[in-house]
């Protein structure tokens, strides 16, 4: 009787494993296990295959630690009781290899994709990357496409195909520029520049969003990516070119100041340098100074958790 | 002259923190009428309040860490049922101003003022006894780091009902916490509960190292020591090390907002990444100050329950000093997404996976500790089996994200959190339960309820898969930390079976409440006469459960690994106890209230600061200089136990002693 009840509670360990690998391997139709892009499809690989190496020693440990402790329950009289039993050279040299060596395999697969995939570097590819500045903002991201003179607030367009070459920047706090399904993220830092490469294969609307909280607006500040064919994306930009309003110094502070949940927004032409000057913390290029107005004008501080 | 204070501070128009904090009055108040009127004041202030002696300190902390567990975890269910409510356009009944201060607020309580406490309560009751010592180096210090400890409490609870708490998540990185983005008063409890409780941290650490390294009995040699008291060393050795920089870290940020530096700020030179890099140069030994005592209290209770030695005792102490020394090698994986650089990111995330080979080494070995013993299943080792098979899931997670490119996609997203979930549950806080579960009988003479105690077990384990592996699917499915609402409805049922994992989460929490009242009503069944309720090894169970004030009459002679059990082998063999040994006078130190008003003028002068509220921030620091000005010119230091006194203790456990040894037998 007693028996049976400990092989129940026994029991009780395992499903939430089972569950958990289910989820896994069902529950994503968008995020990072269902990449559309190089540097996704390659990060997935080394999470895949990271996981699997380590799986390998993880569940035959899980299961051995299992089966010890109920095979050498104290009611159990054929376990051999070895009650001074508390060192074995044999066994403390594979109680070191066995992480050694995981860890081994698994550090080189760090430093190696830690080189490949390194955010700043360029993709390989015949076709020519397309330029694209991020900023981001209290509690929005702005998109300048400087080789065309063209901007658009929490909407990105982008030719499917074509590498991406990112410069990005903050004007405010510290946010994290992320689109799960092509890749990388990668920090957006107030007086700092990163640089990060993406490219989406296939036509299609994914999602972005900021992975680093950065105030009471964090939650929707989330932008779609909509990679296009070549030829749509060359529509696109006809199109974009010259209609709508200029993004000057004086627009771009305006839209610096705090807001939620913002529709997206385009700009048919751009004043030149402002990316840089935003980056650097220089006088914006014509139009007044600017800098971002603090959080506090916009919100006034409140109560309590 | 009150500063920033007014009326305005009390929340008066938001009904959630008003009832809450209204509650948490309520139930303080109700607290001192009931010690009032039972007339406890004398008792409490002579033999806890003002008490020096390690054991009690030791209680009062893990008592500090329980009831801020029970904050804290109220933090977590609303997060929880936030965000189990507010998918697609509900955006919930928390709005974003109290959703982030509940984030911060959770994550500051649970580390600093539920892990930590009770983490620095265990190693305080235990690690004197193990040794075979009367009490810590310097016992009014370890008053005075409790009641620091309490102070930074009080100040965080505060600023539920006066004011708000940070906005900013629990490390409070800047800009976001400069004046300029967050001018409120929350970064400012934030700093000061966090600088007070710091250096409380600090000076105990202090301690215990000197403790560990100069007061071990007689023949206690370094490698005689039990492996809690190595792994107490090395957690204390972090924290002497680390809390410094925390320390130098907020002061920056502090003069920042205080006196218009620029050492973080947008602006004139500031840099926020030189805090990101300094408070994880803190940030990641602190995981270790909490996860290795936790991996000395599973060595402790695995040998203990298994009636064997601990497997390749040499090899763990090894291995904690490893992982002790790597600890400081290994921050900058906290944010492999700066774009530092891949030779950068490479060797952190090397250094990092080779934390994970000692730590392999310890499973291992707790597993060959188990292999040839008798294990009984008693409540400590479900804890700890438990505890091995989640936190070989939460290392693998770890390692996983250690992988900078795999960290790339997953940094900052829900997997992050369920996964330093699962090895802070499934490692420090099983632990501390089996640490707490093994020593209560050591420190209140009766054991705690089984029944109760494998039902809490269970609902904490199961409440635990439940509530993190949903998560660790949603940061794959791309959801993010901290959000306050979401678009996307297929995170809701993943959301939705997290939120029930919570609350059996909190019904394994009640159960612990349960069995310990329980317990209480039942102390006289559950009552231990031997000292010695689970056939201990370490030095701990050879005295009296409670131990008298002086722990041990004669200071133990050690003579060997697992110092209590030789003795006790002995002693079945031959049938008897050792000779009676001569008794002497024992000098003891002087309660003393040092600790409990330096604690009140720093809670008065971090009050002061927080609201700007100066001449009081003058009169706080007056009154802290003049209590240690006070206790450097005391004239009594030492009360003395007459010999008597200490022969009728000591005798009282040597008659019950002999009554149960016939009882023993010799296991084999």
């Amino acid at each position: 009787m007693q028996r049976a009840m400990r092989t129940r509670t026994l029991a009780r360990f395992r499903p939430p494993l089972l569950l958990s690998m289910v989820l896994l391997t069902t529950g994503c139709k968008e995020g990072v296990l269902v990449p559309e892009g190089p540097i996704g499809t390659a990060e997935k690989m080394i999470l895949i295959n990271s996981l699997g190496i380590m799986l390998a020693i993880v569940i035959p440990t899980i299961f051995a630690t299992l089966g010890v402790a109920w095979w050498y329950r104290a009611s159990n009289r054929r376990a051999r009781y070895r009650p001074d039993w508390e060192y074995s050279g044999r066994i403390e040299l594979v109680t070191w290899s066995i992480p050694t060596m995981v860890i081994l395999l698994l550090g080189g697969i760090a430093w190696a994709g830690s080189h490949d995939l390194d955010p700043p570097r360029p993709l390989a590819s015949p076709v020519k990357p397309v330029n694209v500045e991020v900023v981001s903002l209290d509690w929005k991201w702005l998109f300048l496409y400087p080789d065309e003179g063209i901007a658009s607030v929490n909407k990105l367009v982008v030719p499917a195909g074509a590498p991406i070459s990112f410069r990005l920047t903050s004007a405010t706090v510290m946010n994290s520029f992320f689109v799960p399904q092509l890749g990388s993220q990668i920090y957006t830092m107030n007086g700092m520049t990163t640089r990060l490469n993406l490219q989406a294969d296939k036509p299609g609307r994914y999602a972005g969003l900021s992975a680093q909280f950065s105030g009471d607006g964090f939650s929707d500040m989330r932008f779609t990516v909509d990679a296009v064919s070549a030829t749509q994306y060359a529509s696109w930009l006809a199109g974009a070119k010259g209609k709508g309003a200029t993004l000057t110094g004086e627009a771009y502070h305006e839209l610096s100041k705090p807001s939620q949940n913002v529709a997206p927004i385009s700009y048919g032409a751009v004043t030149p340098g402002l990316f840089d000057a935003i980056a650097s913390r220089k006088p914006l290029p014509a139009g007044p100074t600017m800098r971002a107005a603090p959080i506090a004008a916009a919100s006034p501080p409140s109560k309590k958790a | 002259m009150l500063g920033k204070l007014t009326w305005n501070a009390i929340p008066f128009d938001e009904p959630i923190p008003m009832a809450a904090g209204g509650m948490v009055v309520a139930m303080i108040l109700g607290l001192l009428t009931w010690i009032s009127v039972k007339g406890y004041w004398p008792y409490l202030w002579r033999e806890w309040i003002t008490s020096v002696d390690h054991k009690r300190i030791g209680v009062m902390y893990c008592l500090l860490g329980f009831v801020m567990l029970l904050r804290g975890f109220s933090d977590a269910i609303m997060m929880r049922s936030q965000l189990a409510l507010a998918a697609g356009a509900s955006q919930g009944y928390l709005p974003p101003d109290h959703y982030d201060q509940i984030f911060s607020a959770h994550g500051t309580i649970m580390i600093f003022f539920t892990a930590m406490p009770f983490v620095i309560g265990l190693m305080n009751f235990v690690v004197p006894l193990q040794l075979g010592v009367r009490d810590v180096a310097f016992p009014t210090l370890n008053s005075v780091s409790l009641w620091l400890t309490a102070s930074g409490v009080l100040l965080t609870n505060a600023s539920l009902v006066i004011g708000e708490f940070a906005r900013t998540g629990w490390l409070a990185y800047p800009p976001l916490s400069e004046l300029q983005f967050s001018p409120g008063v929350g970064v400012d409890y934030y700093l000061w509960s966090l600088q007070i409780s710091g250096v409380g941290t600090l000076l105990s650490g202090i301690n215990l190292v000197t403790t560990i390294l100069k007061m071990r009995a007689p023949g206690m040699s370094y490698t005689r020591m039990p492996v809690f008291c190595w792994t107490a060393l090395a957690s204390n050795l972090l924290i002497v090390a680390a809390f410094p920089v925390l320390t130098a870290t907020f002061a920056m940020l502090t003069l920042d907002r205080y006196l218009g530096f620029h050492f973080f700020t947008n602006d004139f030179g500031g840099n926020a990444m030189m805090y990101i890099n300094l408070i994880w140069v803190w940030g990641h030994p602190e995981v270790y100050i909490l996860v290795l005592p936790a991996f000395g209290i599973f060595s402790e209770v695995i040998s203990t329950f298994s009636g064997k030695p601990l497997f390749g005792y040499r090899s763990m102490i090894m291995a904690t000093m490893c992982i002790c020394v790597l600890s400081f090698l290994v921050w900058l994986h906290h944010f492999f997404t700066m774009g530092a650089g891949a030779d950068v990111n490479g060797f952190f995330g090397v250094m990092t996976m080779i934390i994970a080979v000692p730590t392999g080494v310890k499973v291992f070995n707790w597993l060959f500790t188990m292999y040839g013993g008798r294990v009984r299943f008693e409540v400590p080792i479900y804890w700890s089996i438990g505890f091995m098979v989640t936190f070989v899931i939460g290392g693998m997670t770890g390692v996983l994200m250690a992988v900078p490119p795999a960290d790339f996609v997953l940094h900052n997203s829900l997997f992050l959190i369920a996964h330093f979930h699962n090895v802070i549950i499934g490692g420090v806080l099983f632990g501390l339960f089996a640490g707490y579960t093994y020593w209560f009988p050591k420190a209140f003479g009766f054991r705690l309820h089984e029944g109760w105690g494998k039902a809490a077990f269970w609902c904490w384990f199961i409440g635990f898969y439940l509530a993190f592996m949903p998560l660790y699917a949603l940061g794959l499915m791309g959801a993010t930390r901290r959000m306050q609402h979401y678009d996307d409805m297929s995170w809701h049922p993943l959301m939705v079976m997290a939120f029930v994992g919570a609350a059996i989460i909190l019904l394994g929490i009640l159960c612990q409440v349960t069995q310990l009242v329980v317990s209480i009503r039942n102390r006289d069944e559950l009552r231990d006469l031997t000292g010695d309720p689970w056939d201990g090894r370490s030095l701990e169970w050879a005295t009296t459960s409670p131990p008298p004030v002086f722990n041990f009459a004669v200071m133990p002679n050690v003579q060997g690994e697992e110092a209590y059990w030789g003795m006790k082998q002995r002693a079945i063999e031959e049938q008897r106890l050792m000779d009676e040994p001569s008794y002497e006078v024992i000098e003891m130190p002087c309660n003393t209230p040092t600790g409990f008003v330096t604690a009140f003028f720093a809670t008065v002068t971090g009050f002061a600061l927080i609201w700007h509220i100066w001449w009081l921030v003058v009169v706080g620091l007056i009154g802290a200089y003049a209590v240690f000005v006070a206790f450097a010119w005391r004239r009594e230091e030492e009360q003395l136990i007459p010999a008597a006194e200490v022969a009728r203790l000591d005798r009282e456990r040597r008659h019950l002693r002999a009554q149960i040894l016939p009882t023993l037998t010799r296991l084999a």
